[in-house]
């Protein structure tokens, strides 16, 4: 059986058919107990199992998933990796998170396809130059990768944008991030699965919380489609329906449900190299390495659960493109989709201990879960290993909104994440 | 393949031939072609590659279940890339370029990757390239894939359009089935958009052979269209229904000749699914090669094009469908063998290498051909019903997922509801429609017998011929636990090329289900989603670009602005005057000149909200930080507005015209969201009181006058403003036209705000521009504005406050101590990170090291236990006007106490050296608003 | 592209509307009495269910603010009444 994954296994299973390779990851049955359990098969879910046994050691833990692994936001989203945030707090996280990104394929021995072809956030108007400068200097100052650029630099980069005096939203310049880029993102979630699964963790697929049992007023363990399953710590990583869970288990959250779409083109030849948003139209696009530009923009109107696409914002992010780009209107769209993400007031995730003691939250990413999933990962498994705060999640603690110390990204840098 | 015309027949016009190149090879053609039959006409064989083997690839399809050709076609100047060459129609002239093929299909320079097939099978980068780094490897294989090419040189593509219409039904699909459901329902009295995405309606009655109310197929379809146009039916041809979204909208992109693609957003009451059904391929060994036709497609070439694929034919079938495909190749003359499985002879293996030249059977017999017609049974268009929601049934006799009935607002019917007889599919539409009679068809049979790919087949068994997934890479998948149907689309990518796998989707779920001791229903499908085939950007975009997208708001004294000469900017949504004449250095001249005489500007967008009646009072107190009820008629007052988070969302003057008249005004950009603010706290806490909000900020222009000589330049415009104190208003008149005036200042000198109805604007302002040049005044822009305001340490909300600020933040704590009054945010005004000690406070800065201006965006930095910290930033900076220094402003971390001390700046990588000083910079006392 | 009824204009096209929050939440009163908790739950804590939702909304042409019934899921929306009558 071939186990690791290289060139040579690759090589040896060619001549043999591909028939001695082990299943990505084990289905195993749902055991009566755990030392952990977590809730949510999403790369968040799945990275904190692999932390937890990677870092802690701690490796009796099952990731139990209603549907199958990966298939929430982490196979939605528009597989963007960054970390141009402006206040302290938010770049410890992301610059944590994109620094884990950068060793992810070789330490799980799974190409996720990182591909740091950089990010280009433009800026239309001098007042969003000058907006530009302030998170340019504060990415420098909190010690992260970031330029200026100025319209010439923007025009290298993106020699195809319609970006001139004359169009309606002319590129005066923008930030540039040369670290940022997309990863694949099936491959984050499948690479953290097999990486757990052959640490002992067990992947139980088709398995729905029903409820929460709760004894002495804390978190015991849960009741589920596959039955019971008692854990001392459980975390629960389920964006988009953390509220639907938070309720089961007797809390509300600051959270809001709402439906973000994305869609791809028919793929084409290489014409788009890096990332690129523009808060003036309000669209985001790369090209994905299959040659599909891969379009995004701003959330539903509605607060919805339903993960589908509606017209009136996918009109409005492919207008904006075409503003970009003049020359992708020669272009299909091919798909469409949406994912059901959790909205929190300040647009920063909600990290730590829930109202329910013995209740771990990792949720309130909003748009941005995907690049975060390393960091994610690792501080939910400190918190399930230490039932204390690491000291990069402990900002994001739910005491935040009682103290009023909110970390709203838009507050500092007039961009939403 | 040697496929050859007729001499007659079809729909093709011989009399109009017609030439275009296909990889520069020249292709004749007649009118009424796609360029799929003109090119087998030609005997075309290899036109196209595959993704990821570069296999050879020839057509298979006849329409939108195309896998495997596509090109990028150039005509009159125009780029289209990646269509399908069996849905377009030739066009004389056109330049066709096999996609993603170099240099062209037949001598693709990739085409060894198939040597090397067995190490790639599906999903192997994720095994490999991971050292040293996937950045050595990316390129390349960012190189290698992809299809078409855009052509960034031709940016001017067709802009799209779109269109919003209402009807009681759409029929999707202008079959016979649709065709007979439209003309039912139009004929009970219901207005009917029937579409279909072929070039004329008709479906299979122009291929297949009929007999529908006694009359042969195309004597029925020739009166049906006689009738549909009798009943007023919009037939939309070459219209693809692509999407259902929620609220019961349909979604349509037409094709129109010439002109950019046509988007109709529908909303019927009822929409009818009558889009047919998809053949499926056979799955034996080297089931990819070219000449390997569906057979339904090889049925159309021939009679819509009179083109016989072929000189000697292989019909393999799993259904009654084989038979009728036979006896028409025979009629028509060709040479053909009918290979059906349901009799236990299957085709175990294809043979040939550049396209098909024979086939061996399971019984090991070998028939030699030069064109293979495959039927795998067929796959029902349930795509709209699923998309709106519909759930699917398993129909086990007709190996076929059906639409549950009353499942979705689609009603499915014919070949899309599993009836594949004309027969059976008009036998159930009265009921389906609940209108009419339908019409009457021969009972015809269909059986189907199982044909699904089999665990362990031999050799190279092709499922997505697009995306190159064959047997094995299922049975991969299965091994390595992507055995879910979505994990099993992700890690081999079935489905997921252009083709959305609509010829492949079902056989990749049937093998898994095999491999996993799975039914093909406990497998499942994949979510349907939008759309049903590629549909242009263009057509979602419609008419969203330049001066349309988000269109900027336009000043009532444009045109003075503009004879004057200014450079306009966008600010807040408005266009406004940034200077006068083109060069920036005007800005310097404007404000100085302000300073020393007159300045006069255009301040029509600041907000202009009135809010009146008996309680307008109490009501301005609660939205207002500040105190207002005390405000004395013709008095203004500056204040805060706040969120109930307690950061300022805005903040300007309001003016008490009289006991229960106010007039908020609003930052220009905040007009909206404080309207709807005001609007959300009357109905919800004052639903019952006498409170009523107008917004006049449209209906009324305003004039700004402001310097040492703005009292003169009004008398010289014959404006009597009497002694109007400081922050006191008052009505006047000019020229007999009412006119308020309002006494405050943005600038710090005497000013006057002359609001007038906005179509009266230009007479206020060339009267005051007269008037302000006679005292050696003139226009002003914004520009030189911010100047005057931030020299007074005036603030611009969203410039020099952030989301986080509160008004103590800038200086004001005296109405959270003093005020008796609720007010929106109090409470959150008390909190702990409210009153933290070390909060961002509005300061001045001056350059402390000899350089000039201070870089807007410049951090505030301290070093502490070694590690670099922003203390805040530099939010507005100018050369002075009425001070010799340059001036800024800042939020700096306990700014407000710090005044004085040095600070260090931090700006794109270099530092600087700023005083932090008080914000205000010129006449601290407000002597100069009474010189 | 959804379709909203204000209780003023009929129905509308949901880009005319703007969500305004979940119905019932309700501001606490007592001023600077509130508890950080309590006003905290105000300002931030929200049901968000998943199926049947109240919700308070805007019609941003007319300005009506109103309460409507949807369902988060199906995204089924019940016309909407006017503040004070009803809610």
């Amino acid at each position: 059986m071939t186990r690791h994954y290289s060139a040579l296994s690759l090589l040896k299973e060619g001549l043999t058919g591909q028939k001695g390779w082990q299943p990505a990851w084990d289905d195993r049955p749902l055991k009566p107990r755990y030392d952990v359990v977590i809730i949510g098969g999403g790369g968040q879910g799945l990275a904190t199992a692999y932390y937890l046994a990677k870092t802690h050691g701690i490796t009796n833990v099952a990731v139990i998933e209603k549907g199958w692994i990966g298939g929430g936001n982490t196979g939605r989203n528009t597989t963007v990796v960054r970390s141009n945030y402006f206040f302290p707090e938010s770049v410890r996280l992301y610059d944590l998170s994109l620094k884990l990104y950068e060793k992810l394929s070789i330490e799980l021995n799974y190409n996720i396809m990182l591909s740091q072809r950089g990010m280009v956030s433009l800026a239309h108007t001098p007042a969003e130059m000058e907006m530009s400068a302030r998170i340019v200097n504060a990415m420098q100052i909190n010690g992260t990768d970031a330029e200026l650029m100025d319209a010439e630099a923007v025009r290298k980069r993106l020699p195809i944008h319609h970006g001139g005096p004359d169009a309606r939203y002319p590129a005066l310049g923008g930030i540039w991030q040369g670290r940022a880029g997309t990863a694949r993102h099936d491959a984050v979630a499948w690479g953290y699965a097999r990486a757990a699964s052959r640490l002992g963790v067990d992947i139980i697929q088709q398995c729905e919380v029903e409820d929460f049992i709760i004894e002495g007023g804390r978190c015991r363990g849960l009741r589920t489609s596959r039955g019971e399953v008692r854990a001392e710590r459980i975390g629960m990583a389920v964006a988009g329906h953390t509220s639907v869970l938070a309720a089961k288990a007797g809390f509300r959250l600051p959270v809001t449900s709402y439906a973000l779409q994305a869609c791809v083109s028919e793929p084409v030849k290489p014409i788009l190299d890096t990332v690129v948003l523009s808060p003036g139209t309000g669209t985001y696009a790369s090209q994905s390495d299959k040659g599909e530009i891969v379009i995004g923009g701003a959330l539903d109107r509605v607060p919805s659960y339903g993960q589908r696409g509606n017209l009136p914002v996918l009109e409005t992010v492919i207008g904006g493109l075409l503003e970009m780009f003049p020359a992708f209107r020669q272009l299909k769209l091919m798909r469409q989709w949406a994912g059901i993400v959790d909205v929190v007031p300040d647009s920063s995730p909600l990290l730590g201990e829930s109202p329910l003691p013995g209740l771990f939250l990792n949720g309130g990413w909003g748009t941005g879960g995907f690049k975060a999933i390393p960091a994610g990962g690792t501080l939910l498994a400190h918190l399930l290993a230490t039932g204390q705060h690491h000291d990069i999640s402990r900002p994001f603690d739910l005491d935040r909104f009682t103290t009023g110390r909110l970390i709203d990204e838009a507050a500092g840098s007039g961009i939403a994440h | 393949m040697t496929a050859y015309r007729l001499p007659q027949g079809g729909e093709i016009d011989r009399t109009q031939p017609l030439r275009f190149t296909y990889d520069g090879r020249q292709v004749q053609g007649y009118a009424g072609d796609s360029y799929a039959s003109a090119l087998l006409a030609s005997g075309e064989t290899v036109l196209g590659r595959s993704f990821k083997y570069r296999r050879p690839r020839g057509i298979f399809g006849a329409g939108v279940e195309e896998p495997n050709i596509h090109a990028d076609i150039r005509l009159k100047g125009h780029v289209y890339p990646n269509q399908r060459v069996t849905t377009e129609v030739a066009q004389d002239g056109a330049e066709l370029r096999a996609c993603g093929a170099a240099p062209g299909a037949r001598s693709d320079r990739t085409r060894f990757v198939d040597l090397f097939s067995r190490f790639i099978p599906s999903g192997f980068y994720y095994k490999t390239f991971m050292r040293p780094n996937w950045h050595l490897f990316e390129p390349s294989i960012r190189a290698m894939a992809g299809l078409g090419r855009v052509d960034s040189t031709q940016p001017d593509a067709l802009q799209g359009e779109q269109r919003n219409h209402h009807c009681d039904a759409v029929v999707v699909g202008a079959g016979p089935v649709g065709i007979a459901a439209a003309l039912m329902l139009a004929e009970a009295g219901q207005s009917v958009v029937l579409c279909d995405d072929g070039t004329r309606a008709g479906g299979s009655l122009l291929s297949r052979a009929a007999v529908i109310d006694g009359m042969e197929g195309a004597a029925w379809l020739a009166q049906a269209l006689d009738r549909l146009a009798e009943a007023g039916v919009t037939l939309l041809t070459r219209t693809t229904a692509f999407g259902v979204y929620d609220h019961g909208l349909i979604a349509l992109n037409q094709r129109r000749e010439g002109q950019a693609d046509l988007l109709w957003r529908i909303r019927p009451q009822r929409i009818v699914l009558a889009a047919g059904a998809i053949e499926r391929p056979l799955p034996f060994d080297r089931n990819d090669l070219p000449g390997i036709l569906s057979a339904q497609a090889g049925l159309t070439y021939l009679r819509r094009y009179a083109l016989v694929p072929g000189k000697r034919l292989v019909i393999a079938a799993n259904n009654d469908t084989g038979e009728e495909i036979l006896r028409v190749l025979r009629s028509a003359g060709a040479e053909a063998t009918l290979i059906d499985t349901r009799k236990g002879t299957t085709i175990r293996s294809a043979r040939g290498r550049q396209q098909v030249q024979g086939v061996t059977l399971s019984s090991g017999e070998s028939i030699a051909c030069d064109a293979l017609l495959v039927s795998g049974g067929f796959t029902p268009t349930i795509h709209l019903h699923a998309q709106s929601g519909g759930k699917l049934d398993w129909d086990a006799a007709k190996l076929a997922f059906v639409p549950r009935p009353g499942t979705s607002a689609v009603i499915s019917v014919g070949g899309a509801a599993g009836h594949f007889t004309l027969a059976e599919a008009f036998a159930a539409l009265p009921a389906a429609l609940g209108v009419g009679h339908a019409p009457q068809a021969e009972p015809q049979t269909y059986r189907v017998a199982e044909a699904w790919p089999r665990p362990g087949m031999k050799g190279r068994v092709w499922i997505d011929y697009q995306h190159d997934v064959t047997v094995k890479d299922v049975e991969l998948a299965k091994r390595e636990n992507f055995v879910s149907v979505e994990h099993l689309k992700r890690y081999t990518t079935l489905g997921m090329a252009t083709d959305q796998g609509k010829t492949s989707n079902l056989q990749g779920l049937a093998l898994m289900g095999a491999l996993t001791g799975r039914t093909i229903p406990e497998v499942g499908t994949t979510t349907y989603r939008p759309p049903f085939t590629p549909v242009p950007l263009a057509s979602f975009a419609g008419a969203r670009s330049g001066s349309r997208m988000n269109p900027v708001r336009r000043l009532a004294l444009e045109p003075q602005h503009r004879t004057a000469g200014a450079t306009l900017g966008e600010y807040g949504g408005w266009l406004r005057p940034v200077h006068y004449g083109a060069d920036d250095s005007a800005i310097q001249s404007e404000a100085k000149r302000a300073r020393q005489t007159v300045g006069v500007y255009d301040a029509s967008p600041l907000g202009k909200i009135e809010v009146m009646g008996r309680d307008a009072a109490e009501f301005v107190d609660f939205v207002y930080y500040n105190t207002m009820s005390t405000l004395k008629p013709g008095r203004c007052r500056y204040g805060f507005m706040l969120s109930e988070g307690g950061i300022v969302h805005d903040d300007g003057v309001l003016v008490r015209l009289d006991g229960g008249r106010f007039i908020v005004s609003c930052s220009s950009s905040h007009v909206a969201s404080v309207h709807a603010m005001l609007e959300e706290w009357r109905q919800d806490r004052y639903p019952d009181r006498q409170i009523w909000i107008h917004d006049a900020t449209a209906e009324t222009a305003t004039v700004t006058v402001s310097g040492p000589k703005a009292l003169a330049v009004l008398k010289g415009a014959g404006i009597e403003a009497g002694d109007l104190a400081h922050m006191a208003t008052g009505w006047t008149a000019i020229d007999g036209h009412e006119l308020r005036v309002t006494r405050v200042s943005f600038t710090g000198d005497r000013s006057y705000e002359l609001s007038i109805r906005q179509d009266l604007a230009p007479i206020l302002w060339d009267r005051v521009i007269a008037a302000a040049k006679d005292e050696g005044g003139g226009a002003m822009g914004i520009e030189a504005l911010m100047i005057l305001r931030a020299e007074k340490g005036f603030i611009v909300i969203g410039k020099d406050t952030d989301g986080m600020t509160r008004p103590m933040d800038l200086g004001s704590d005296a109405p959270l101590r003093r005020k008796k009054a609720d007010f929106l945010g109090r409470r959150s005004l008390t909190l702990p990170e409210a009153q933290r000690d070390d909060r961002n406070q509005l300061v001045g800065l001056i350059p402390a090291d000899g350089q000039g201006l201070l870089p807007v965006g410049a951090h505030g930095i301290e070093t502490r236990a070694g590690v670099k910290h922003s203390i805040g930033y530099v939010t507005s900076s100018y050369p002075g006007a009425g001070v010799d220094q340059p001036v800024a402003l800042g939020l700096i971390e306990r700014g407000a106490q710090r005044h004085g001390e040095e600070i260090t700046l931090h700006h794109l990588g270099e530092t600087r050296r700023a005083r932090l000083v008080s914000p205000c910079f010129l006449d601290p006392n407000g002597e100069r608003l009474d010189a | 592209m959804q379709i909203f009824s204000c209780p003023f204009c009929g129905p509308r096209p949901e880009t005319e509307f703007h969500f305004g929050g979940e119905a019932g939440n309700d501001r606490p009163g007592g001023g600077a009495s509130v508890s950080a908790a309590d006003w905290a739950a105000y300002l931030h804590l929200r049901d968000n269910p998943k199926g049947t939702a109240r919700e308070i909304w805007m019609h941003t042409t007319c300005l009506e603010v109103f309460v409507m019934e949807r369902d988060t899921l199906t995204m089924r929306a019940q016309p909407g009444h006017a503040l004070g009558s009803h809610g």
